[in-house]
């Protein structure tokens, strides 16, 4: 046990987990692992999905207990039982989603997160004290409006202040910036850089974005398959160096260049209408055409009538106006439409939207072509032997790792459920291809498959529509780029003419 | 979080030979499918045995005498089998729209319009050949009892009226409508009593099976629920159904069309319960009236779950739950015990199957390592 001084009552300190080991069941999650945190530095936690930086941060938080290893908070050995030990030290976690309760006002959010709530609030006694804390703090939030009425940049900003407020010294940040735009980003995150620099908090930020590692943290930390990959300062390491060391030994797809020219019109969307599940409308009249050989990028913050719009393609919810032709016939995602103009559908959360998580790998890789030879003969007769040489075919085409044909697909990981739809959707020939986020929570080796597999099926002449939360994803991939804000589209560019600045502020609607 | 990485059994691109799990492990799914409900039916058979404990009975009589009921003579599997009869089609008319994931428990109404309809097409019918008088009964129970559960599976898909509530509601219209029916326009005056129909002739009868007292609808369950199982789980159309059921937001995405799965998955039930409303009238009772409101629609359903909803599994639990019921007589008279007590047995299974369904998949010895 180290028993060294107690830590300081304001400032920031450093936290060094060593050896940390971590099992479920058979399932090594972290294994001896070591994470050092300098006091009043940013430090960022690099690594795939599934690489255990969730569970390593989990088990610093108190979610977990490590099966082996030590925490040491400042220079002192804690066991953390619970998270309220980690609170109780001046350790806080913001998390990927929000967690603020939407109906409530800023200050309302602030007052109710602390553990010593009063039964009686003494709102102009809270209000001053909240006042005089956001006086001390680089940024700013309207104390009296609803959180449901705020953007998602000030939300963010509102979770980290929440842990500011309750004198948390040391941050675990969980991708805080996949729900902003990236101006958003930059700014809170430079907002908390300072903070760092001045000596008040110290930074552990999870994330896979290199850009904002780069311009941010000093030191990372990257692991790989539950092992630690490597560790450094920023300064000394490229984007591409880290990189291969998340990545290991690992082959990645290679993406085909992008080659020939857009053709005819293949999908129009002429004053699309659709309503969200509450009845109010998430897709306000949009019109868009997407030509054969391209690829058209949807961006926005998630929320924006992007999910209504794909479901709308997908058959998965009716239009409320507006029409939709494909090559010139009127469509309504019949499945005779779909197979006549050669649909494939990729779409976000692949168990959810496009699986049946019971059925097998190969019934599931079956069913766009069930109902024709050679899987059904005379039309009616289920020719099991065809599902199962045509899913072994497709299992090793896509590099599906699954035990059998006959696992049922619930049992894979989420990046072989996303290679088996590929396979489904893809494995034909394609006119168009509708993809919504195809690459959410998977791993670089499927990212960098899928994001080939999309190129190629443009270079063969596909009318590609890419829905993506993932703007860096978005320049790589499209053609042409159409920002959706408010359930309309706001912007539209060549993506290679298309201003990084100007896209964000129209996502952020300015 | 993925577990990708860690598995050491899975390769890429490749089918790995599985690394050899025991035989429990192998067959954990079918072990499960058969054990599960068999704990279910001991453990309900033990409350039971209490419950009639407390009437200052022996269990242990209890027991034997249900089996002696049921399955101890030839006498009692008639009995036993010709009870079992209505059931399998009355538990399709719930197994068949399980497959889409619709609750259908209006089996019993599906089985009224069926022997009304079936009466009603041998009566217009009177002086015609036999055959033809049945084949026109038979198409009339099912067109009856599948148009009765189609209108549950319409309200369902266009109207957004749950399929459960409004099946169970059908049943009290049902039989609403066989009342006054039997009472009105359709009553033989010379049924004083008990209001009925006329009979539909004894040469109309389908009879029984050669060498046996069971008749001919034991038959019918068995090609019915054969051709559940084979139209389910190896016909292009079952395959759509169990997409649909699945996940119906899969099945919208590759373009399956969903109300025509569900109106005609509904009428297949319905056909089902409605060929069994026919053969209580073609078979048993030779004219309609309130006596076929016997609860075989209900039944049905705790036979459905207690087969976890397969067409095949019915077959045995049918017969099972159809022994239960023909031991009942005996337990009156030997045990003094009321007739409605089987009854209360089947009560308590049907809480002792429901609750069991939370076990699926959590019995460890019969896990794989995953």
């Amino acid at each position: 046990m180290i028993v060294g001084e107690p830590l300081p009552p304001s400032g920031a300190f450093g936290v060094n987990a060593i050896a940390m080991t971590m099992r479920f069941g058979d399932f090594l999650a972290l294994d001896n692992v070591e994470l050092k945190v300098r006091p009043g530095s940013f430090h960022a936690l690099l690594g795939e999905n599934g690489a255990g930086k969730s569970t390593l941060v989990k088990c610093i938080m108190g979610y977990y207990h490590a099966t082996e290893g030590d925490i040491i908070i400042g220079d002192r050995e804690q066991a953390i039982a619970n998270p309220k030990d980690a609170h109780a030290l001046g350790l806080g976690m913001v998390y990927q989603h929000f967690t603020l309760v939407p109906a409530m006002t800023v200050a309302e959010n602030l007052v109710l997160a602390r553990d010593d709530v009063p039964v009686v609030v003494d709102w102009s006694k809270e209000m001053k004290e909240l006042e005089s804390f956001l006086a001390r703090m680089p940024f700013k939030v309207p104390l009296g409006a609803k959180v449901s009425d705020i953007s998602a940049g000030e939300r963010q900003k509102c979770e980290i202040l929440k842990q500011l407020y309750l004198k948390r010294r040391f941050l675990i940040l969980d991708e805080p910036t996949s729900v902003l735009t990236p101006a958003e980003a930059d700014e809170v995150l430079g907002m908390l850089r300072n903070m760092v620099v001045k000596g008040e908090l110290t930074i552990l930020m999870i994330t896979h974005k290199f850009r904002e590692v780069m311009a941010f943290a000093d030191d990372v930390t990257i692991l790989r398959r539950g092992k630690l990959a490597g560790a450094g300062k920023v300064s000394e390491l490229t984007p591409d160096a880290m990189a291969r060391t998340m990545i290991g030994a690992e082959e990645l797809t290679v993406q085909p260049p992008r080659t020939g020219e857009a053709g005819q019109a293949r999908l129009e969307l002429a004053k699309v209408r659709a309503l969200d599940d509450a009845g109010a409308i998430a897709v306000h009249d949009v019109s868009l055409t997407v030509r054969a050989g391209e690829i058209v990028g949807i961006a926005g913050v998630s929320g924006n009538g992007q999910r209504q719009l794909v479901e709308v393609l997908a058959g998965q919810r009716e239009s409320e106006s507006g029409e939709i032709r494909v090559v010139g016939d009127p469509y309504h995602a019949s499945r005779e439409e779909m197979r006549r103009h050669k649909m494939s559908l990729l779409p976000e959360e692949p168990l959810k939207n496009a699986c049946v998580g019971g059925m097998s790998v190969a019934d599931n890789i079956a069913f766009r072509e069930f109902d024709r030879a050679p899987f059904a003969s005379g039309g009616w007769w289920l020719n099991r032997g065809a599902f199962r040489d045509d899913a072994k075919k497709k299992i090793g085409q896509y590099k599906i790792k699954t035990r059998t044909p006959d696992t049922p697909i619930s049992a894979l990981s989420g990046g072989n459920v996303q290679r088996a739809v590929l396979a489904r959707e893809l494995g034909g020939d394609v006119e168009v291809l509708i993809a919504a986020n195809p690459c959410f929570g998977l791993d670089f080796a499927a990212v960098a498959q899928i994001h080939a597999e999309i190129m190629a099926a443009r270079n063969r002449g596909a009318a590609v529509l890419l829905v993506s939360e993932d703007l860096d994803e978005l320049l790589e991939l499209s053609d042409r780029l159409v920002v959706m804000f408010h359930g309309e589209f706001v912007y539209e560019a060549r993506t290679s003419e298309a201003d990084l600045t100007v896209v964000g502020r129209h996502m952020a609607g300015h | 979080m993925t577990t990708e990485a860690a598995d050491p059994t899975e390769t890429v691109g490749a089918i790995a030979p599985a690394a050899d799990p025991g035989f429990l492990q192998r067959h954990g799914a079918t072990i499960e499918y058969i054990l599960i409900p068999g704990a279910a039916l001991a453990g309900a058979l033990v409350v039971f045995g209490i419950f009639v404990a407390m009437f200052g009975k022996n269990p242990l009589d209890l027991y034997f005498y249900m089996y002696y009921g049921a399955f101890g003579t030839w006498f009692s599997w008639q009995n036993t089998l010709t009870r079992a009869a209505p059931l399998i089609l009355t538990a399709l008319c719930t197994a068949l729209p399980a497959q889409l994931g619709m609750v259908i428990i209006g089996g019993e109404g599906a089985l009224l319009i069926g022997a009304l309809s079936a009466t009603s097409a041998a009566l217009a019918l009177q002086g015609m050949p036999p055959f033809i008088v049945q084949i026109a009964m038979v198409c009339a129970g099912v067109i009856g009892g599948g148009l009765w559960i189609m209108l549950a599976g319409a309200l369902r898909q266009y109207r957004g009226v749950n399929e459960t509530i409004s099946s169970l509601l059908l049943v009290y219209i049902a039989l609403a409508i066989l009342n006054h029916l039997v009472e009105g326009a359709m009553r033989d005056p010379a049924s004083l009593n008990k209001p009925s129909t006329r009979e539909i002739g004894a040469a109309n009868m389908i009879g029984s099976i050669p060498g046996t007292d069971v008749h001919w609808g034991l038959v019918f369950g068995l090609i019915a629920a054969t051709a559940a199982y084979i139209l389910i789980y190896h016909t292009v159309f079952g395959f759509a159904a169990r997409v649909a059921g699945g996940n119906i937001r899969a099945a919208k995405i590759v373009g399956l069309g969903v109300s025509k799965l569900i109106l005609t998955i509904c009428f297949l039930a319905g056909g089902a319960a409605g060929l069994a409303g026919m053969v209580e009238v073609a078979a048993v009772q030779g004219r309609t009236n309130a006596n076929l409101a016997a609860g075989y629609g209900f039944t049905g359903i705790l036979v459905a779950f207690l087969a976890r909803q397969n067409p095949l599994a019915i077959i045995p639990v049918a017969i099972l739950l159809g022994g239960i019921s023909a031991s009942g007589g005996l337990l009156q008279r030997r045990l003094g015990l009321p007739d409605a007590s089987v009854l209360v047995l089947q009560g308590i299974i049907f809480v002792f199957v429901l609750a069991s369904d939370a076990l699926y998949g959590r019995i460890g010895f019969l896990k794989g390592k995953s």
